[in-house]
């Protein structure tokens, strides 16, 4: 038994937890300050439906050229038994969505057929019945914010780039870039996993994957809070992923401030075999789990560029890009420590 | 200015708003800063009883003057079958009675309530008569007594250095049964009192002088008779002695009931009058003492408030009053702390609800009906309902489970589940409907997660709200929510980090 010592004692007493003072030297950005320092202050309300609105966000992506996944209907009202069923009967992958859902709520993907059945990414197989009443729930606003009637979209299933295969579990990974002010500046890749039960949220148990802003390579990952160094369940280790045609994903979520206006934007963004990155979502509150992904505090980052003058605020997205890429990277890699 | 200092000057102004009201309630108006203080308020009645002859009667009894150290709080008369008004004669209020006829004995009652209050009793009157009329000891008056009074007023006179002292002296020599001039004295006016003798004898050493009635006010006194002090003017200003000790100053306890003046009841038509006086004293809450004291004068503060609604109306506004507490509670917890709960301020309503229901019946009964109402909702689910409909189903289904809860528990003999009822239904039916999604998408650890969340919110909420300091204050200073309101802008301005977020974001330090 050692001698008493008072810094491990209060270790002890604090758990967990670590101090204040610590995450911010670290440049943590922490909730509070997200949403006063930075939401409020650089997101116009009267903004927010361009993003908060899925068909609201898939019309604007078109007019500034940026490509989504294409939308093969829209119900502005609730739809009749017939017109679902029509709709659907002919397709084989799908996926329908809340126009206003939030946090990834009431998003059905459906990956197959087997006759009548419909298959869900998970292997769980759904009848014609339950397709209509999920509509029926989007409709009545049961995922939408406030439970106001929604809008219902189907889209069809992009077809994803075999790239990440390996690093995913039953879902399809997605990447997160945060922008602000036009220039990106964290990004990570969400893989789903067993744990998470095929979900790409970081804190049901999902991978999030910390992506080097340079050159498109991972940096960091972490599950439930540990680093890891290869995913749980096919063991691909994340040293050797790297993102194909990372610069057109970097320029696309750049070019998402044009058109959506907002200040602090978080991009969700997927990669098609063939069109290669997609604009998926844009978000005007995204949380801060990117941090932990990534290893690294997002406010040191956010005050660098809250440090430009006007002239640097007004530099065009290719130019925007390319200072991110050289000013934001990442400092460590997987392969080394 | 920019938006952060306007919060934090407007937090300012309204703190200080909320902080000065109710320094002024407290100290100007008397409204107790903590609760389960009482103050002892004295109920006097006077008796005034007569044998009435059968013709016309009227009875003036003198009202006592406002006394200053006596906070008089309440008055009533009764008097059934007589007029009765109240008139001010030379400086004194005085209650008249009337009657064309009456016979046989006559009761009347005046009852006040009074509130003694630290300060001095008595102000300098300005327009009480100093002159004084020296009494004629002549022929009636036998030689000896006349010689004793002049003894005692030069024996007085001797020992003493002004009027002050002068008077000690005179009332002790009076009270002394061993003094031959005041044996003598005495035993020649048979009838006379003490304080009658000691104004006869200061009439005779010119020293204006008159007599204070009133009354000690003792717990449980009957039929008292009114008690005397003296009041001698020294030639600047008037000293009060206490006759049977000497000296000087207003007795505590002692309520002044006439200063100088003339009789205390006049009866006309009526014989045998006399006066009595019973006294009790009651404990009552401070804060009914100042809004009683308050209510005469009419304090715009008090009366464009709470209080002046009916009583049932208060006691519901009791109830709000506390919630905007419990909001300050789900602000704190969530801003400081990060909890997650299943809707911002549902575990406000739960915590109003508990207040009725007492904790562990209220959280039982919110268990049960959560776990019933779920299991019922996922039958539901499979019968393809539009949502409105739905959640109707449910909210039906939860009013049938209050109902059955209460109907079962009432059988058993558990009565206190009768206050289901006060459960938030459409809030319920809402939750249920939360839960069952976050259980169908994120599973059942994220339901106990976001349930447990909600309750612990409302669980300490529930004890905040039901603190008897807190429902003290907002019950009796609703400015203090002014106070808060300032305190929740400063907290809504508030961009550290949360307690979660410290244990969330630990891997970034190591």
């Amino acid at each position: 038994m050692g001698a008493f010592s008072l810094p491990q004692f209060l270790a002890k007493l604090r758990g967990g937890l670590v101090s204040p003072m610590a995450l911010h030297r670290m440049g943590v950005l922490g909730m509070n300050a997200r949403n006063i320092n930075y939401i409020a202050r650089y997101n116009d309300r009267d903004k927010y439906p361009i993003v908060d609105d899925k068909l609201n966000t898939k019309r604007a992506a078109k007019r500034y050229g940026i490509p989504t996944p294409e939308l093969i209907a829209a119900f502005e009202i609730q739809p009749s038994r017939s017109q679902v069923l029509k709709l659907i009967e002919p397709l084989w992958q799908f996926v329908i969505k809340p126009a206003r859902g939030s946090g990834g709520k009431g998003i059905l993907v459906i990956v197959g057929r087997d006759g009548d059945k419909y298959k869900k990414a998970s292997g769980a197989e759904l009848t014609a019945e339950d397709i209509l009443r999920h509509v029926s729930n989007i409709t009545s606003g049961l995922y939408s914010l406030g439970g106001k009637p929604d809008r219902v979209m189907v889209e069809a299933l992009v077809d994803f780039d075999p790239v990440f295969d390996n690093y995913s579990f039953e879902g399809v990974p997605d990447i997160r870039v945060i922008v602000f002010r036009g220039f990106p500046v964290m990004a990570m890749l969400r893989c789903s996993t067993h744990d998470s039960d095929g979900k790409a949220n970081l804190h049901q148990g999902a991978v999030g994957v910390g992506i080097d802003l340079a050159t498109g390579r991972s940096c960091h990952a972490v599950q439930r809070g540990l680093r890891i160094k290869q995913h749980p369940d096919t063991e691909m280790p994340f040293g050797e992923l790297q993102v194909p045609g990372w610069r057109d994903l970097v320029r696309l979520a750049a070019s998402c401030y044009e058109m959506t206006g907002l200040g602090y934007l978080g991009c969700d963004i997927v990669l098609d075999r063939r069109r290669g990155p997609l604009l998926l979502e844009a978000n005007a509150r995204p949380g801060l789990a990117i941090q932990v992904a990534n290893g690294v505090g997002l406010a040191s980052r956010l005050q660098h560029i809250e440090r430009f003058d006007l002239e640097q605020l007004e530099k065009n997205v290719e130019e925007r890009v390319a200072y991110s890429m050289r000013e934001f990277a990442a400092s460590r890699t997987l392969d080394k420590e | 200015m920019s938006p952060r200092a306007q919060v934090y000057f407007l937090a300012a102004l309204l703190a200080l708003m909320g902080a000065g009201l109710t320094i002024y309630k407290n100290r100007e108006l008397g409204f107790p800063l903590l609760p389960g203080e009482y103050r002892t308020v004295w109920t006097i009645e006077a008796k005034v009883g007569f044998t009435a002859d059968g013709g016309p009667v009227k009875a003036a009894l003198t009202l006592p003057r406002e006394q200053r150290n006596m906070e008089v709080l309440n008055e009533s008369f009764s008097s059934s079958g007589y007029g009765f008004n109240i008139i001010r004669e030379n400086d004194e209020y005085r209650a008249v009675w009337s009657r064309r006829s009456a016979s046989g004995p006559q009761s009347l009652f005046y009852q006040l309530d009074v509130h003694q209050t630290p300060g001095a009793p008595l102000e300098q009157p300005l327009d009480l008569s100093t002159a004084v009329e020296k009494p004629f000891l002549g022929a009636r008056e036998q030689e000896a007594v006349r010689q004793a009074i002049y003894s005692l007023v030069e024996t007085a006179r001797e020992r003493s250095s002004d009027v002050e002292t002068f008077t000690t002296q005179l009332l002790s020599a009076l009270g002394d049964p061993r003094n031959q001039d005041r044996n003598l004295i005495f035993g020649y006016y048979k009838d006379r009192s003490l304080v009658d003798v000691a104004l006869l004898v200061l009439a005779t050493a010119e020293v204006p002088a008159h007599r204070i009635r009133g009354l000690y006010l003792e717990d449980d006194r009957r039929r008292l008779d009114p008690e005397d002090l003296l009041e001698v003017y020294d030639g600047k200003r008037w000293v009060v002695f206490e006759p049977h000790s000497g000296s000087p100053g207003v007795p505590k306890n002692f309520f002044i009931w006439q200063r100088g003046g003339k009789s205390l009841l006049d009866v006309e038509g009526g014989r045998n009058s006399q006066v009595t006086f019973s006294v009790i004293s009651n404990d009552v809450p401070a804060r009914d003492v100042s809004m009683l004291s308050t209510s005469k004068e009419k304090e715009a503060l008090v009366d464009f408030s709470i209080y002046s609604l009916p009583i049932e109306q208060q006691s519901i506004f009791k109830l709000i009053l506390l919630v905007p507490v419990g909001a300050l509670v789900v602000v704190l917890l969530r801003v400081f702390v990060g909890l997650r709960t299943s809707g911002t301020f549902m575990p406000v309503l739960l915590a109003v609800a508990f207040i009725e229901t007492q904790l562990f019946t209220g959280l039982s009964i919110f268990v049960l009906i959560l776990i019933l109402g779920l299991w019922v909702r996922f039958y539901l689910s499979r019968l393809n309902l539009l949502l409105v409909s739905r959640i109707a189903a449910v909210v039906v289904t939860v009013v049938i489970l209050m109902g059955a809860i209460s109907v079962v528990s009432y059988k058993l003999g558990i009565e206190q589940a009768l206050t289901v009822t006060f459960f938030p239904m459409i809030i319920l039916a809402w939750t249920i409907e939360r839960m069952s999604i976050v259980w169908e998408e994120d599973g059942p650890y994220e339901v106990v997660v976001q349930a447990g969340g909600s309750l612990l919110v409302a669980v300490l909420a529930w004890w905040v709200m039901t603190n008897r300091y807190v429902e003290h204050w907002t019950f009796n200073f609703p400015e203090l929510l002014l106070v808060l309101l300032g305190l929740i802008l400063v907290i809504g301005n508030y961009t550290g980090y949360r307690l979660a977020e410290l244990m969330r974001f630990r891997q970034l330090v190591k």
